[in-house]
């Protein structure tokens, strides 16, 4: 096969960049949850966690990359800077585009429409306000091999990224299985209008679904920039992967979204080693397609409400 | 009960146009149909009673296309001579078959008006394509003046010609019922379900309904009858079926139905009051005649 | 129908005593403070890499915010005022002008000999006023204009009448514009014949059908909201194998990024008619002028003919359609392949006026943008759809030197939102559809197709 030479290699690389698109796929998935609908301007939070983690790293790198613990420091504050507004932008979102159609019971395709609005009207903005160029993260430390398994190198970035996520991941699944807030998401997921009889205020948990989503998406866009670029369009590709993640494991069900971001990131590895890395785009994609045809409930099922 | 169809006098074992063997039915561990078996003589009018959640709305769904039953057979005979199994096919395959049906909670297209909603039935059965309607074809214009005519003819059959061009959604709750029914019509059925179709009506429209379900029945047109109201059932079927926890306990004509003990303890044992609605006709005095609409989301 | 409705908002009534931030009127006033920031900031200066806060201080902090406050503020006070005036039974506030527009169009359903008079007034019209026009307008008319209306009404079938939302649309123009990139020659890759752009029409019309139905076929059976990311996805896969096609295993088949040059004018050397089109706009505008009234002709019938009703039925209600013997699947994808192949025509009308592409003319973005069209200008409603094109195609221009270009996209996004907001059924609405937009606000009905769960349909 053409993957088994480098297979430890871009099984590493696979698994770094699926984290990241587990983390955005819950974004996706979690939305769906409560709503049965699909988030289509997630990537635009997705961008917006890009950008505040740049500009907030911006500030605290002087000119030299610090090293040490001030790297750690300074890597997660871009994280929560990143969460932070991925979460307002979330906040925003959920309340100008979805909020006054859900007030109207507006049909799905108004929501739709009105999410790609959002999704057109931010990162265009954002491509105004903080230009159109790409802009690469400052060197918060040197990426270098930290160490190798199996014959392959891990590299710090690697293992920032996936370190990370595993955090984030433990902790919202904790969240959504155990706090109150987890039980309401996963009883407004299960059957709205009960939940709401039994005394479940529907707008809180739809709000606080999308600002979770958005912490998880913006945390992404910043580790997403660390390795490649902060770009006003760099929301879409991701955002793409991650839906198709979120479709592969099943969407509305956490636990599907997280094994099927690891596999796709897997995969398109693979598929690029066989391939070109010019198709790298088009495999995620494809496996959508298939997916879609396939089992279209995804690997885990569409277990919505459930947190396993 | 004297005025039955004419078709039905030439009724033989033979001459079937349903014929359903042993359906079984499960929802992960419910049983909802358990070996359930009916044959539906061309002409007459079966009905399907039973109390709720006994699976008459089940029955209907695997009978059009919406369900498909773990185990047995279904089969459909569009004229004498001709078997076609219903079991496997989409639901508008299913109503190619000429098995036409009508839905418990209502379901019209609401923003067209009601000879709009009646074309919609006949038409699926013409064959112009886009291309030939963006030219307007002859054949085409023919089609259409062919689909207003015979809509007409409907709507008036079923007494709405005078409320054609309003919006369906506009329609009284009764007027909608006829109106569901004349599109089934349309699409030219030798059977046609009827899913409930009395729920929510008054006595005057049940008497209409009653009424137009003869004449549907003097056509030709087989009927089937899912009905909790025992008075239309007694009034128009030929022939009735009981389920109760999805199998079926009794079937017979009207009066042979009226005196079972199995299907009496069926509605009095089962000690639920919104039935008692659906108790033959002399418990039936008893209970107010009142309709529990309450069951339209069961769909 | 699975409606995202989960609660229609409390509407509390005017006397009716709330803690003063939830009162209607301040929360509206509130929004509209919102509104003027924001509209400060899209009109404000842009920011850079280097300069990233320069957007904000320079729309914020500048006596100009002060501008769409006051504006805001005002609005705020005389929509309180109106309302008080008018009690309790809140009016649209634009009813005063959209009333007469729809007296006008019902006179015209009842009255023929009114509806055939303007649309001869608006042909000569449309004839006759583009002669006046500078050079440089004639050419916004056919590039910009002409061809999204082409556009538009295609992707009017797939939103508007069957209800499916079309993210990929663009991809079929490519798919048109390729196509006659290569039977003209002026591909890498030698066609096995060359033709006159007008005798490739039939194939890109073909080709485009067909990949129509190839996504579709799969995709159409779906529930509804998976094809708008299925699209998505086509109109990215044929983007990047036109910038990649470059070395597709190891042949140059598209050019890659550089695109294709030089493809010919169409020219007609038949019936004794010998013409060529040029440079010239003019003649180009006639020509699509005689599509898009055949198209308008053509669609018009469509939409009251079975195939129309058919595709209402199915918007409204999958399972009822089904049942009533309608194959669903089967009239979808016809939607679909009608408004694919229209814009497979469309791009063969753009790649020979303009004579050059590149995959940069196939965006994602002009995907969004024809969607803005449709949307804008009422879904399922031709003059609509005409209008909201042409609207929207001219405004850039119109802007031009004021507004930055790229910026149009953010006027774009948030007019999506805002028509989604206030005004669903469009600009010049379909009777339909608004209809059905009332209708599924009371929850009935569903207004599209994308509420059927797998399993229940076909």
């Amino acid at each position: 096969m053409c993957f088994t030479s480098q297979f430890w290699q871009l099984t590493v690389a696979g698994l770094a960049i699926g984290s990241l698109y587990a983390l955005i796929a819950l974004g996706y998935t979690l939305v769906y949850g409560v709503l049965q609908l699909i988030n289509f301007a997630h990537s635009e939070v997705f961008m917006a966690g890009g950008f505040g983690g740049l500009f907030l790293v911006r500030e605290l790198v002087g000119d030299t990359a610090p090293g040490g613990a001030a790297a750690v420091l300074i890597t997660t504050a871009g994280i929560l800077g990143g969460a932070l507004a991925g979460a307002g932008t979330a906040f925003v979102l959920e309340r100008t585009a979805y909020r006054p159609l859900r007030r109207r019971g507006a049909p799905r395709l108004a929501y739709l429409i009105s999410a790609i609005g959002a999704s057109l009207f931010l990162y265009n903005l954002a491509g105004k306000e903080f230009g159109r160029l790409a802009i690469p993260m400052p060197d918060i430390y040197t990426s270098g091999t930290v160490f190798h398994i199996f014959g392959a190198r891990v590299t710090t970035n690697q293992l920032v990224i996936a370190g990370a996520a595993l955090v984030m991941l433990i902790a919202l699944d904790r969240l959504v299985a155990k706090t109150r807030l987890g039980q309401g998401i996963r009883a407004v997921a299960q059957d709205a209008e009960t939940a709401s009889l039994m005394g479940v205020d529907i707008n809180k948990v739809i709000t606080l679904t999308f600002i979770i989503g958005g912490l998880l998406g913006g945390a992404a866009g910043f580790l997403y920039g660390l390795v490649f670029n902060v770009q006003y369009t760099m929301g879409f590709i991701p955002g793409v992967k991650a839906f198709t993640a979120a479709v592969l494991g099943g969407i509305g069900n956490v636990r599907g979204a997280v094994l099927g971001g690891l596999v796709l990131g897997l995969v398109e590895n693979y598929g690029v080693a066989c391939a070109s890395s010019a198709y790298r785009d088009i495999i995620a994609f494809m496996i959508l397609v298939l997916v879609l045809l396939v089992r279209p409930s995804g690997i885990l099922g569409e277990r919505l409400g459930r947190s396993a | 009960m004297s005025a039955q169809p004419v078709a039905s006098t030439a009724a033989t074992p033979n001459d079937l146009v349903l014929d359903v063997r042993d359906i079984t039915l499960r929802f992960g561990g419910l049983t909802s149909l358990d070996k359930v078996s009916l044959t539906h003589t061309r002409g007459e009018v079966l009905s399907v009673i039973g109390p709720n959640g006994a699976g008459k709305t089940s029955l209907f769904n695997c009978l059009t296309g919406v369900y498909f039953p773990q185990e047995g057979e279904v089969r459909f005979y569009p004229e004498a001579g001709v078997e076609r199994s219903v079991l496997g096919r989409k639901p508008y395959a299913v109503n190619r078959l000429g098995i036409a049906r009508t839905f418990q909670n209502i379901r019209l297209f609401n923003a067209l008006t009601a000879l709009e909603n009646v074309k919609i039935g006949i038409e699926s059965r013409q064959k112009t394509g886009p291309i030939g309607a963006m030219l307007h074809m002859p054949w085409n214009r023919r089609e259409e003046r062919e689909s207003d005519a015979e809509a007409f003819r409907l709507l008036e059959f079923v007494g709405l010609t005078k409320r054609a061009n309003e919006v369906s959604s506009s329609l009284p709750y009764g007027d909608q019922r006829r109106l569901e029914i004349a599109r089934a019509l349309g699409t030219r059925p030798q059977l046609l379900l009827l899913d409930e179709p009395a729920a929510g009506t008054n006595p005057a429209e049940k008497r209409q309904l009653e009424v137009l379900i003869r004449a549907i029945a003097e056509t030709g047109i087989s009927v089937l009858l899912i009905e909790h109201d025992m008075k239309l059932v007694m009034s128009v079927a030929t022939n009735v079926v009981v389920l109760n926890f999805g199998q079926v306990i009794a079937s017979g004509t009207p009066k042979e139905i009226q005196r079972d003990p199995s299907v009496v303890e069926a509605y009095l044992g089962s000690g639920d009051e919104a039935d008692s609605a659906a108790v033959p006709r002399k418990a039936a005095k008893k209970a107010p005649a009142k309709q529990p609409p309450a069951t339209r989301t069961e769909d | 129908m699975s409606n995202p409705t989960l609660e229609r908002g409390e509407t509390p009534g005017p006397g009716s005593r709330l803690p003063w931030h939830r009162n209607e009127d301040y929360r509206r006033m509130f929004s509209l403070l919102m509104v003027g920031l924001v509209v400060a900031l899209m009109t404000g200066p842009s920011g850079n890499r280097d300069h990233p806060t320069d957007g904000f201080t320079g729309s914020w902090f500048h006596p100009r915010v002060l501008l769409f406050l006051g504006a805001a503020a005002a609005i705020g006070v005389l929509m309180t005022l109106y309302d008080r005036s008018k009690g309790a039974g809140r009016r649209n506030p634009l009813q005063p002008v959209i009333a007469p527009i729809t007296a006008v169009r019902d006179r015209m359903t009842s009255q023929p000999l009114l509806r055939y008079s303007v649309y001869a007034a608006i042909l000569v019209f449309a004839v006759l006023y583009p002669m006046t026009l500078t050079p440089f307008w004639q050419r916004v008319l056919v590039d910009q204009i002409g061809v999204y209306v082409l556009l538009a009404l295609g992707l009017n079938i797939v939103v508007g009448l069957a209800g499916l939302l079309d993210l990929g649309y663009i991809a079929f123009f490519a798919i048109g514009a390729y196509t006659t990139a290569y039977f003209t020659g002026k591909l890498p890759v030698a066609p096995p014949f060359t033709l006159n752009p007008f005798e490739v029409v039939p194939i890109a019309i073909l080709a485009t059908l067909v990949a129509g139905v190839l996504l579709g076929g799969p995709t159409l059976r779906l529930r509804g909201d998976y094809l708008a990311i299925v699209t998505l996805g086509f109109g990215e896969i044929v983007r990047i194998l036109a910038v990649n096609g470059d070395a597709f295993f190891g042949t140059n088949v598209t050019n890659g990024p550089r695109g294709a040059v030089g493809i010919p004018h169409p020219s007609i050397h038949a019936f004794g008619i010998n013409y060529d089109w040029t440079l010239k706009s003019l003649p180009y505008y006639y020509l699509l002028l005689v599509l898009v009234v055949g198209l308008l002709i053509a669609f018009n019938r469509l939409e009251n003919s079975r195939v129309g009703r058919a595709w209402t039925a199915i918007r409204e209600d999958e399972v009822a359609a089904a049942a009533s013997g309608v194959p669903t699947v089967k009239y979808k994808l016809m939607a679909f392949a009608i408004g694919a192949s229209t814009s497979g025509f469309a791009g063969v009308l753009y790649a020979s006026k303009v004579g050059f592409i590149s995959p940069d003319n196939f965006l994602l973005l002009f995907s969004l943008l024809v969607v803005t069209m449709v949307i804008f200008g009422g879904m399922g409603s031709l003059p609509g759809v005409v209008l909201g094109a042409a609207v929207l195609q001219w405004m850039p221009q119109v802007l031009r030197g004021k507004v930055p270009p790229e910026d149009r996209y953010i006027y774009f996004g948030a007019l999506l939102i805002l028509m989604m907001i206030f005004r669903p059924q469009g600009l010049l609405p379909s009777r339909r559809r608004s209809r059905e937009l009332k209708l599924s606000e009371e929850g009935l009905g569903g207004a599209d197709s994308l509420g059927a769960t797998p399993g229940t349909t076909s």
